[in-house]
């Protein structure tokens, strides 16, 4: 009997052939691919792969190596190559997360001329420091927003502006004249329409190269994995404990950035939380304050400039991060007095026994993950 | 006297001040003094077994007394000392919408 065409392979067996000539597939869906491919390789989504693929390997006999994020979807393409009549199929296992954490080389996909020529991106293009590649970058990246209030308005419309390739709005509530006095995104004419709708309609008229994704719902335990899982970094601008402790422990099991900002009155606090990098959220509060003793800010107020800085304070640090730029707000809490006019710096620092990102929460995690490896492969 | 930066939310506590001196050598002395002039800040700081509470930070000269000998850190006179509790930080009604701020 002859053995099955199709094997499991280590991205290290994988690099094997395809220095030896096999031909190499890419079978995940675009957005995917825009974060980052391997060298060589062509995209052939699952949808498409039995249309396409006779063209991209005429050859039957050729070796085909064919990857995915973790190795699932290409062990299934792989099988379905196999029937094709392809003699040679290698799926990797780990797909290119495993290849990436092995320090592997892969590619963005090529820098569109459009953008290093984009009239709209000028002032951006010009700077050594971002230039068309960073600007592709940006073009690129995908960042969620929880809540397009005080702090998401301005980070909204300046992140838009930076052109940011995808903007997702986690939010539920509808605009009410009382949002009017700090919420710029949202006009008086849109009083009583969903927030996220009006916040799209504003980034549209701004921006139309932006893909703004809409999520109208609250963000919950049962919601929130799901939520993050396509961003590459979450602008924090909850208002309650709860929701507070769900985005971070959610963030920490991703290893997704979040850029937190928090405002009361004439003051505001940012800092930028990168799981297992610097400290998570529990790491400086383990546990919220009991409701008795929780300060009420329901009638303290705010003046409207407070978010207004604090949010382009956190576009600022979004931007940084996307494009890899100076100093992160990462282990520093930045304190800004306005009446004063002053920002102070307090130092913070990972809990070792962090119930999110501690020593115990990361074995845990490994188990996890090799549980769920396991079953994949 | 050291200066304690009192946080917003706390400054009702103080008949609303900002920045309030505070006596003491160490960190617990200074509170102290704090709640001996303003009890209502007792129960905000401290825990019934008078440790300080899980939820509230401290920070003496921009680091955090936890790293340091917690109430037990001995402070100099012009040092500065930042409380600074978790806060939700909405200006809308607490626990009333997510993003609604």
């Amino acid at each position: 009997m002859r053995p099955s065409p199709v094997r499991e392979i280590t991205p290290a067996q994988a690099q094997e052939l395809i220095d030896k000539g096999a031909a190499l597939l890419d079978t995940r869906e675009p957005h995917e691919w825009r974060a980052g491919h391997l060298s060589g390789a062509t995209l052939l989504p699952p949808a498409e792969l039995g249309a396409r693929v006779e063209d991209v390997v005429s050859d039957k006999t050729r070796p085909v190596v064919i990857y995915c994020a973790a190795g699932a979807r290409s062990l299934r393409a792989a099988f379905q190559l196999a029937g094709m009549g392809y003699q040679d199929v290698y799926s990797v296992a780990g797909g290119i997360g495993r290849w990436k954490a092995e320090e592997r080389p892969w590619e963005l996909p090529k820098d569109t001329p459009a953008i290093a020529t984009n009239p709209r991106y000028a002032r951006h293009l010009v700077m050594p420091e971002v230039g068309p590649e960073g600007q592709a970058k940006l073009n690129l990246a995908k960042v969620l927003f929880i809540g397009a209030g005080g702090l998401g308005s301005p980070a909204l419309l300046y992140l838009a502006a930076a052109g940011i390739g995808t903007i997702g709005i986690v939010d539920f509530d509808v605009v009410d004249l009382s949002n009017l006095q700090r919420q710029v995104v949202h006009t008086e004419a849109r009083i009583g329409m969903k927030k996220t709708e009006s916040a799209a309609m504003t980034i549209k008229a701004l921006n139309p190269e932006v893909k703004v994704v809409q999520h109208l719902e609250m963000l919950t335990d049962d919601n929130v994995d799901r939520l993050i899982a396509d961003y590459d970094l979450v602008i924090d601008g909850t208002d309650t404990f709860e929701t507070r402790y769900t985005l971070n422990d959610a963030a920490v099991r991703a290893a997704i950035p979040v850029v937190h900002a928090s405002v009361f009155r004439f003051e505001g606090q940012l800092t930028v939380f990168v799981p297992f990098e610097g400290p998570c959220y529990r790491c400086l509060y383990p546990t919220p304050p009991p409701p008795e003793l929780a300060p009420g800010c329901s009638v303290a107020g705010v003046l409207g400039v407070v978010p207004g800085v604090m949010g382009l304070l956190q576009a600022t640090e979004a931007i940084k991060l996307i494009l890899n730029l100076g100093d992160p707000l990462m282990g520093r809490l930045l304190i800004w007095d306005a009446l004063d006019g002053t920002f102070s710096e307090v130092k913070l620092r990972r809990d070792p026994m962090c119930p999110a990102c501690g020593v115990d929460a990361i074995a845990r995690q490994a188990e996890a993950a090799d549980a769920a490896f396991a079953t994949a492969s | 006297m050291t200066k304690v930066r009192i946080p917003p939310v706390l400054r009702t506590q103080v008949n609303g001040q900002k920045e309030v001196e505070a006596s003491g050598a160490t960190v617990g002395e200074i509170f102290n003094d704090l709640v001996a002039r303003y009890p209502q800040m007792g129960e905000q700081l401290l825990s019934s077994d008078g440790g300080l509470h899980r939820f509230v930070n401290v920070y003496l000269n921009g680091q955090d007394v936890r790293y340091l000998q917690l109430l037990d850190t001995p402070v100099a006179e012009r040092d500065a000392l930042i409380i600074l509790p978790a806060m939700a930080g909405g200006a809308t009604a607490a626990g009333a919408t997510a993003g609604g701020r």
